[in-house]
């Protein structure tokens, strides 16, 4: 018990002292999780879209990959991710295991079939709502597009953060890909792993304190975002 | 709307060129999963005037206006506008208004705006004609509102200015003062009239009988997916079909036997 007591004011103490290892494992996970959502978001956003409102062959294998990929298990990510980027991989010369961008690449895998799926489902809707005034405007594909995104511009930054979310609590593949190295590819989930092993609760618990704040920050933000979205009629 | 002449003759109030009439429909069906919705659907609409779409509810009223507009296809029959199947062209210049309006998530302007450009008018013009459409339709005030959180009312005739800043050759109006007010209808019909006196072609549902013999210079009756009758405003002294009858007289008309 004295222990834990000892770890938390430890802890405490580290957060508000900005202390400088701390600060960048916090960094680098803010660094690699945007990065990967905002990857992910371009290409599940885009890919989401087209499968709600075209028809094109392959359509219907991408819908149930996507579906089949967004239960993934990170740490399976993560050895795919690693397999290919490893050394004997074919992607082994760009000698990126191990790097930040492995990490980016492997959150962006993680998070693109979710980010996809649930455009999918948003513009889908909207689609429905608007095909017939946006058909008698003669509307192109294109601007139908276009049309569809704007309007769902709320939805899709719940998309968003509901992405990030994923990707920076994740740690089964990033510790794989990235290998927790110090001051170059430890973050937070996968230093929290570490030091509480090795039995080093402060910075553990400093880490996942921060963790849970950044939760509770991107649900607020989510909540705030439906209030607007409510208030002017635009859910 | 476009090469109005201006030399109109004096006893036509209408006599002007629509580009795209006459409308003429010949033997539309339309049987989704074998229903017969319609049936055999003939008609012709000359420019000039309302031409007004009564019936029953369920008669497919709604349905044959979509077809005629060109968003959903019939199962058999065709539609042509001057002797020409229908392309984007032909399409841009019809407008139409749903009888559930459908606004997008943005502001009573920007509704107006994403109108206008998908119809090709320059950035430049897009803000005056969407200035003027709102004035026109008495919701000037509510310009920077969020479309969404209109009243039904006025709702209704954002949808109705929006259409009608595009100045289109041809609208479809699908029940445009169900649920208002009668300030509201008053207002709404006062612009319909309006447009038909600039040469648009009206071509509008309603269940309103008063406000048909008010506007329209035709009467087109459907009954059970057929159109019963076509004639003009005499209709209402001396309608030809018994279901047109009944439907006046305020009976359900019920097929013969049943
Ligand atoms: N896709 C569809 N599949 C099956 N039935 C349909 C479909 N669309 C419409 N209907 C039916 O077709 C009939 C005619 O519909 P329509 O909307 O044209 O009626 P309406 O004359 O406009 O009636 P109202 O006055 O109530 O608006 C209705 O009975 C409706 O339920
Ligand atoms: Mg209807």
């Amino acid at each position: 018990m004295q222990d834990f007591a000892e770890s938390f004011s430890l802890a405490f103490r580290l957060i508000l002292s900005a202390d400088a290892d701390l600060a960048e494992i916090v960094l680098l996970s803010l660094k690699v999780s945007l990065s990967a959502t905002l990857c992910a978001c371009m290409i599940g956003m885009s890919l989401g879209a087209a499968i709600a409102i075209f028809r094109f062959p392959g359509r219907g294998v991408l819908l149930v990959l996507t579906n089949a990929l967004m239960g993934l298990p990170p740490v399976v990510v993560g050895l795919a991710i690693y397999m290919l980027l490893s050394n004997a991989g074919p992607f082994g010369t760009f000698q990126l295991l191990y790097s930040p961008t492995a990490m980016i690449i492997a959150q962006t895998v993680l998070v693109t079939p979710i980010a996809t799926a649930l455009t999918r489902q948003v513009i889908a809707d909207l689609h429905t709502e608007y095909d017939e005034q946006l058909r008698s405007l003669a509307l192109g594909p294109f601007a139908t597009l276009t049309t569809l995104l704007w309007d769902g511009r709320f939805s899709l930054i719940t998309v968003a953060l509901a992405g990030f979310g994923r990707a920076v609590a994740e740690v089964g593949a990033v510790i794989i890909v990235g290998g927790n190295i110090n001051h170059v590819t430890r973050v937070m989930t996968t230093a929290i792993a570490l030091e509480t092993s090795k039995g080093d609760l402060a910075l553990a618990l400093a880490l996942g304190l921060i963790l849970i704040g950044i939760s509770i920050s991107v649900n607020a933000a989510l909540m705030a975002l439906k209030g607007t979205a409510r208030r002017f009629a635009y859910e | 709307m476009n090469n109005i002449p201006q030399n109109v003759s004096p006893n036509a109030s209408f006599a002007v060129t629509n580009p795209l009439l006459p409308l003429r429909a010949e033997d539309l069906s339309y049987a989704p999963d074998g229903l017969a919705l319609l049936d055999k659907v003939s008609l012709q609409i000359a420019e000039g005037g309302i031409s007004m779409i009564l019936g029953p509810n369920g008669a497919g009223k709604s349905i044959l206006m979509r077809i005629l507009h060109g968003l959903i296809p019939a199962s058999a029959g065709t539609v042509s506008w001057r002797g020409q199947t229908a392309n984007r062209e032909i399409r841009k210049r019809q407008a139409m208004v749903f009888q559930k309006p459908v606004l997008l998530r943005r502001s009573v302007t920007a509704n107006l705006d994403h109108a206008l450009n998908a119809a090709g008018v320059p950035r430049a013009d897009r803000n005056r004609r969407a200035t003027e459409a709102l004035k026109e339709a008495g919701i000037a005030h509510l310009a920077a509102r969020p479309a969404r959180v209109l009243s039904g009312g006025e709702q209704q005739r954002l949808a109705l200015a929006r259409a009608l800043s595009l100045q289109p050759d041809v609208l479809f109006l699908d029940e445009p003062t169900a649920s208002l007010d009668p300030a509201s209808t008053a207002a709404i019909e006062a612009l319909v009239l309006a447009a038909e006196r600039r040469g648009c072609k009206i071509v509008m549902i309603s269940h309103d009988i008063h406000q048909a013999r008010r506007l329209a210079s035709e009467i087109i009756f459907m009954d059970r997916g057929r159109i019963a009758e076509q004639s003009a405003a005499a209709f209402f002294e001396a309608p030809s079909s018994a279901a047109a009858r009944d439907y006046l007289a305020g009976r359900l008309h019920l097929p013969d036997g049943a």
